[in-house]
């Protein structure tokens, strides 16, 4: 169960400049830490995300281990035709999970 | 093991240093423990762990995007509305929408009609699963039982607790009451010494804050997760070096109805965020 929630307007005008937030339910497993029996937690982290607008990327980020769980991003971008916002995270095994949603630029 | 010592030592010290014993008090009237000079909670100056938090985290709560507690919130709905073949759904019972069930959450923990049993939130979404929907009871800090609470727990999000004073429930609450006022551990502290006696003051690079459940289940900064009381007061047991009680276990629950008659008043903040 990977939750995913997503914070942006519905609506815009041309050239509006619209904050976009993505939170998404990951342990973000350092590999650093040991379990009660002192074994080292195998790591598990998701090591990318990107935010696409019309499927071209206009935000990327690498996440590295110190990333606490559940990370949350907030970032801006400039409305400019009405499309789609997709959210894709990745994991360190290359599995990804996104979610989108339809921004109506007028 | 040495490192352990100083650790300890160094939280007896810390505490040692900024507690006063409890100044005499010339009327009797006044104790909150009869003969034990111990001085209960002010009714008149109840603060919900909220209080205590740095601003950024206060944000992080206040903010129902950002609340990572939400993630559970929106998990909760989410099985509130699904069903098992040829069996009820939460909501077939308890109505669709995000207001079924407000104000519920505040009067837990409750005694149980037809057993006599305290339950808490959590027993008694087990109890509906077991009894109506012909389901297993869900584990303690399950992601399922922790989704079902902070979204029933939610609905009730500004409302004040207004917890159970039956006569069944009074006793009830009398044994979580004395497990509040009992020194345990290897530190030899009771709640009673930091909750209502040292809060406000500083303890390894924290405010000890009056010990509310009003936001629980709560997202903790610590466990990155969100947590029952019961897993908090788990942490405060081991905290003072005890023995914590197993998950579910009566005592807890009798002391959960402590706590939630002690912070009579304060809003529920489910999920909240504490650090």
């Amino acid at each position: 169960m990977f939750a995913i929630r997503i914070s942006a307007p519905e609506r815009a005008t041309p050239g509006e400049i619209v904050e976009l937030k993505a939170l998404i339910r990951h342990p973000q497993e350092s590999g650093f830490r040991l379990n009660a029996r002192g074994v080292p937690i195998p790591r598990d982290i998701l090591t990318r995300f990107v935010c696409l607008y019309n499927d071209q990327q206009i935000f990327a980020a690498n996440l590295y281990p110190g990333v606490s769980a559940n990370p949350f991003l907030s970032f801006h971008t400039r409305a400019t035709r009405t499309g789609t916002l997709t959210f894709r995270w990745t994991d360190q095994d290359g599995e990804s999970y996104e979610d989108s949603v339809e921004l109506v630029v007028a | 093991m040495s490192l352990i010592r100083a650790a300890a030592l160094g939280l007896l010290l810390g505490l040692a240093g900024c507690t006063d014993t409890p100044s005499p008090d010339p009327d009797p009237s006044t104790h909150g423990e009869a003969g034990t000079g111990w001085t209960a909670l002010p009714a008149d100056d109840l603060q919900s762990g909220y209080a205590f938090l740095q601003p950024d985290t206060q944000a992080l709560q206040d903010d129902d995007f950002s609340n990572p507690g939400y993630l559970w919130v929106d998990r909760g709905a989410q099985l509130f509305a699904t069903s098992e073949v040829g069996e009820p759904s939460c909501a077939s019972c308890h109505g669709a929408g995000d207001a079924a069930l407000a104000g519920v959450a505040a009067r837990f923990p409750k005694v149980d009609p037809s057993s006599g049993a305290l339950i808490n939130l959590e027993g008694r979404i087990n109890l509906c699963r077991e009894r109506h929907q012909n389901r297993s009871a869900l584990a303690y800090e399950s992601e399922a039982l922790l989704g079902l609470t902070a979204y029933v727990a939610e609905q009730s999000r500004g409302m004040s607790l207004a917890p159970d004073r039956s006569a069944p429930a009074m006793a009830l609450a009398e044994t979580g009451r004395d497990y509040f006022f009992t020194q345990r551990g290897q530190l030899n502290l009771s709640c009673h010494q930091c909750h209502d006696q040292s809060w406000g003051k500083r303890l390894r690079g924290d405010t000890i804050s009056q010990g509310h459940g009003n936001a629980f289940p709560a997202y903790r900064l610590e466990w990155q997760s969100l947590g029952s009381l019961q897993r908090r007061l788990r942490d405060c047991d081991t905290g003072v070096r005890a023995e914590p009680l197993p998950y579910g276990d009566q005592v807890y629950v009798a002391v959960e109805l402590y706590l939630a008659q002690r912070a009579a008043g304060l809003d529920i903040e489910t999920p909240g965020v504490r650090r």
